[in-house]
Parts: structure tokens; sequence; C-alpha cells
């Protein structure tokens, strides 16, 4: 166990940023957003949760995967995979560290993404204990703990002490590298912050959420789940924004697409939402017509078909984003006490 | 962790033969390209069932079934019916045109021990193929290498049928099977009557009650490997009629087809309940469609 005077930080974003780039959260308007550190930046290290997840980062918004020259007689295939530089991500949550280990399962199980590894790969995820998790949270209902994050340094803060533990050998090497700033510590105060923190989830509104109800993956269940006439008021008042899918840590779903530039074709994917109208339209017709059948899809998604092909790991990790954020106040922690066979409740 | 790199980036392939099949029906017939510039040999190898990505640069790309069997040691082809925006353009290409092409994708039919479904496959078995207007497509492959390894598979029975004789696709392929293998039985139908029909078809009528009256005639067993594939309201009636005939479901192996963008099972809308249409299917006996959702 390391610390340093949380009044030193800006010297250990500095030296971070001397070797790599470094990605925190940073005060713009109220709200706290990940962005690349210069000097004098506004860190919101204690900001609980920044309104996009920390996602972006291994698995971007929009990103090129080829790009095309095309003349009359040839068609030339360019490779657009863009060399990954070593970047540290600081101050990430509990929550949006499990997200990353949920992703792992989807972009390197069976066909190995090579965009996703290798910034996964790049990247040296130090996660930050929540000090006053909100009351949108319910990460321990996935057996998260908002005390003690995974990642390669976990870190908690005092009054005036950030405390700094390496946890894997990328996480001693960036130890290593601003070793000169960091004073050895003993774990008394982490302890005692970490007790401190569980007293404050304990006491959440979602503290007790049960997911009785989503943990047998079986025909019965399934038909129970999928066909509740609940989906119909759940989902009445959902617009179809996609809001949910682009702030939630976990979704994954991406579309692909060509844009013709000056120089080509390049063909890139993005975001995309199973919310959207023409997410399974084709030329055959749209097996989820109606925005029930979409809503069902998502949270289907996140509480059975996920965990029924990943060891029963939710594909939700409980953040609160999309409790947070959505416009018509839907959000899975509805979908869970409605659904759950004891109502959702411990 | 993992085995497979992904194939997201396509390879270019040269066009170099097409066949109108019906007025909306074009088989096109797909090469890789030498170091020359000219066709050289095929792109990749396949089982019969699996797909390719294939795609347009700045028009798009779109998952469609290879039709010709991998016996077919030359070349590869698919048949693509012009339907939204790709197909159109797809359909507006000529003989030495190029367009991308990255696969094979999915889980093929089970013909032999090292593609199994389940457990089984189709070594040995009497089989009878169902199709109905383009659906004939995916089947057509398997039926090709049926008739190629001949020696491995019992009696065989197609049963095809379209809206007209005019949109009745492989006819060539029709033909051979009927007249020149041994042991394979065509039977052709047309939904509705249209002059001199008797010249080309067999039957007028839908496919689920032609399929219905061949089996209760006896000119089909009943102990047959069912693979069907066709517009999804013919599957549903033909299915219920096989299985009012004695039939069951792990009898039946079907093909699905959903939109899909990355064929490799991430990008996330080809699934029914747990399972992806690219990477768990396209192939699925019907037992195992069962076990899910429905939503297709």
């Amino acid at each position: 166990m390391k610390k340093i005077a949380v009044s030193r930080l800006p010297e250990l974003y500095a030296m971070i940023t001397a070797s790599q780039k470094l990605y925190l959260p940073v005060e713009n308007g109220g709200k706290a957003e990940y962005k690349e550190y210069s000097e004098g930046a506004d860190v919101a290290l204690e900001a609980v949760n920044t309104v996009k997840s920390a996602k972006d980062f291994i698995f971007p918004q929009s990103e090129d995967l080829c790009g095309f020259k095309v003349t009359e007689k040839t068609i030339e295939v360019l490779d657009l995979k863009k060399a990954s530089e070593p970047f540290v991500l600081f101050g990430v949550r509990a929550c949006d560290a499990k997200s990353f280990e949920i992703l792992d399962n989807v972009f390197l199980k069976g066909y190995l993404d090579t965009y996703y590894e290798a910034k996964r790969k790049a990247g040296t995820i130090v996660t930050h204990a929540c000090n006053a998790p909100d009351t949108s949270c319910f990460c321990s209902t996935f057996g998260i703990d908002a005390s003690d994050p995974a990642g390669d340094v976990t870190t908690w803060t005092t009054d005036d002490t950030l405390y700094w533990q390496a946890n894997t050998e990328k996480g001693e090497k960036l130890t290593e590298a601003v070793s000169s700033l960091l004073e050895d510590a003993d774990e008394k105060a982490v302890e005692a912050k970490k007790n401190e923190i569980k007293e404050i989830t304990e006491k959440l509104p979602y503290a007790h959420l049960s997911l009785k109800g989503f943990d047998e993956y079986n025909k019965e269940n399934l038909d129970r789940l999928f066909n509740a006439p609940e989906w119909n008021e759940l989902s009445e008042a959902c617009l179809g924004c996609g809001t949910c899918t682009f702030v939630c840590p976990t979704c994954q779903c991406y579309d692909i697409r060509d844009f013709k530039t000056n120089d080509g074709i390049k063909r890139f994917r993005c975001w995309d939402s199973c919310m959207f109208s023409d997410f399974t339209k084709c030329a055959h017709g749209n097996m989820r017509n109606t925005q029930m059948q979409r809503y069902r899809q998502r949270f289907m998604h996140k509480l059975y078909y996920y965990p029924d092909n990943n060891e029963g790991t939710f594909g939700c990790v409980g953040c609160g984003r999309c409790v947070a954020k959505c416009p018509q106040h839907l959000n899975i922690v509805k979908v869970i006490k409605k659904l759950g066979t004891d109502g959702g409740n411990k | 962790m993992s085995e497979i790199k992904d194939t997201l980036i396509p390879s270019v392939g040269i066009i170099t033969d097409i066949r109108q099949d019906t007025s909306d029906v074009k088989t096109f017939r797909v090469n890789a390209i030498g170091p020359d510039g000219k066709p050289n040999g095929k792109l990749f190898e396949h089982m019969p069932g699996q797909c390719a990505m294939v795609s347009v640069p700045g028009v798009g790309e779109g998952m469609f079934s290879i039709t010709s069997s991998p016996t077919n040691k030359e070349f590869m082809e698919f048949s693509i019916k012009r339907c939204g925006h790709l197909t159109t353009f797809l359909h507006q290409l000529e003989v030495g045109s190029l367009i991308t092409v990255r696969g094979p994708y999915g889980r093929p039919f089970p013909v032999n021990e090292t593609v199994e479904v389940q457990g089984v496959n189709l070594k040995g078995e009497d089989l009878l193929f169902i199709a109905g207007g383009i659906g004939l497509a995916p089947l057509r492959s398997v039926i090709n290498y049926v008739k190629d390894n001949r020696a491995d598979y019992g009696e065989v029975d197609v049963v095809y049928g379209a809206r007209t004789v005019k949109d009745l696709v492989d006819t060539d392929d029709l033909a051979l099977w009927k007249n020149e293998i041994e042991g394979f039985h065509v039977h052709l139908t047309i939904d509705v009557e249209e002059e001199n029909w008797q010249e080309h078809v067999d039957n007028v009528g839908f496919v689920p009650n032609y399929v219905k009256e061949l089996v209760a005639a006896g000119k089909i067993s009943k102990n047959k490997k069912v693979l069907i594939c066709g517009p999804p309201i013919m599957i549903k009636f033909t299915l219920q009629g096989l299985l009012e005939q004695g039939f069951t479901y792990e009898q039946v192996f079907t093909t699905m087809e959903l939109r899909m963008k990355c064929a490799i099972g991430k990008c996330g809308r080809c699934n029914i309940g747990s399972k992806y249409v690219c990477k768990d299917g396209p192939v699925f006996r019907f037992d195992e469609l069962n076990a899910l959702t429905g939503e297709y």
C-alpha cells in the first residue's frame, strides 16, 4: 500500500502524462466526463460517475475498421487499425471496472476482436473507491463492491490522502513509474474507509434489490420472463431514444457502415442500439417491430441471455446511469422489481 | 482465450459469371483474384449451409448463403434476390466487377461427422429437402454436396415450390437431379395454375399441402431427415403438416436469416434468445429453436 497527499495529485498526473496519455474525470458544466489530462484541468475524482461510461476507451463510439481505394479495375483494402499507444484510465469506478470484464466476454471470446484487444492491452486501469455512492447506484446487486474496486491499481481517498494499491503486473509497472511521488502506507485508513463506504451502500435505496427469477436458465423460466404481460406496461412510455444504451457501460451492440471520403471509402463501426426501430430491419421484414419487443430485448439480454451465455454473470453492473438519464424514468430496476420472482426484494 | 482472429476485414473477389434465375434473382459466380489480376480459384473453403458477408464498398455489406457446394473446387456462387439497397446494387454489377467477401461464417448443415448438430449427422440417412422460392439457395449447396458424395447418403427427395414457373430457380440443377442422379426424386410445384404447367412442374398448390400429399401417398417415407428453407409462413405450415404425419422436431433442420452486421456474434442484432444466428446458426434443428424465444 502506497499513499500520496491529495494536494500533490497534479504532480502525479503530470508524471503519468510524461510517458503516456492519461484520461480521468474532468468537471464539465456541472457534470463529470472522461477527458485527456492537461495541466490545470479541473479533475473531478470524487464525482460519482461520469455521464458516459469508461468503455469509450476500449470500445470507442466510432472506430475505423478498414478502408477501400476503388478504381474501375481494382479494389485495394486498407488496414486502418491504429497502433494502440499505452494509456492510463484513472478514477474508474467499481461498476465500470466490472463492465470491462463483461465486454471481454463478448470481444475476446470465440472470434477475437483485435481492435478491442489492442486497446484493452494498452490501457492501465486505475480504479477509485466511491466515497459517496449515489441513490441511483445498485452495483452491490451484482456482487460489486464499491469500496474495493478491481483494476490494475485501486485507489481510495480520505480527506487529505490518496491511497494506492497495485493489483496486477501493469499496476506494478505504473506504480514504479510514479514511485518517486508515493510513500509507503499501512492499511488502517483504507480499512476504515472501506467500512465507511459499506455503511453508506448498505443504506442506498436499491441496496437490497434481488435477482431471484433471473438466475435459472431453462425453457420454463425463459417463457415466464419473455411472455410476461408486464413488458407492455414497463415499456409503454419508452421513446426509443437509445439514451440508456449510449450511457451504458456494458452495451456492446454496434453497426458497421461505409463512408465515402475524398480519399476513398472508410468502413467504420459505431455504437448502435437495440432500442432503435431499424436495428433488426431487413429486406424481408423486422422481427422486433414494436418498442415493447425492443425494450424486452434490451433487458432480457442483460438479465437472461447474457448470463445464460456467460456462466450466470449478469450484463449489468448497477452503475445507475440509465436510472438517472432516461427521460421517461424507465430503467432496469423497474424491470427487476416487476419480473423478479420475489418482487425484486431480498 | 480465443482461437479465431476476427475477420472484419474482407478479401476482394471478382464476379466471373452472372446467371439471371428469375426476374429478381441472379446467381453470381465469384473467384479470388490472382497476382496478375485474373480470376484465380476460390476465396476460401466452406461447408454446406455456411454463409459469407458480401459487400460493395461504399454501398453496404450483407450476409448471404453460399449456394455452391464445397465439392465445387473452381468457384463460389451466391444466389441473390433483389429486394433492398445492397442487393439492388449487386444486381447492377457485371461480369468482371469487383466485390468484397469475408467468411465463411456459421454452423453448417450436419453433412458428416465433422459438423454434427446435437451429436448427429446426416450420413447414411434418407433425406427430404423442402424449399420455397429463393429458399432453395442454401439447400442447393447441401443437395449438390450429397450428389457428389452419393454413396454416403440414402434416398433423396426434393420438394420445391415457387409462385410461378418463371420463379423457379436453379432449373438446370433441378433437371440434373431429376433425370441423372440415381435415388434422387424431384417434386416441383407452383402456387397457382398457369398455361402448360404440366410441361414444367408436377403439381399446382402450396408447398405445405404438397408435402403432406406426397407423404400421405407413401411417396416420401416418414423416417427421412428433413432440411427445409423458405418463407417463414411456408416453413410454419409445412412443419405443422410433418408433425401431424408423425415426423418429430428432431428430424427437421432449417437455416435462419436475420439482419447481421458483424457475422461473428458481437454486433448484437441477430439473436433469437440467447443464440446468435450468425455463429450458433444459421442451421438449427427444430428442437433447438423450440428451446428459444420464437422471436424470428
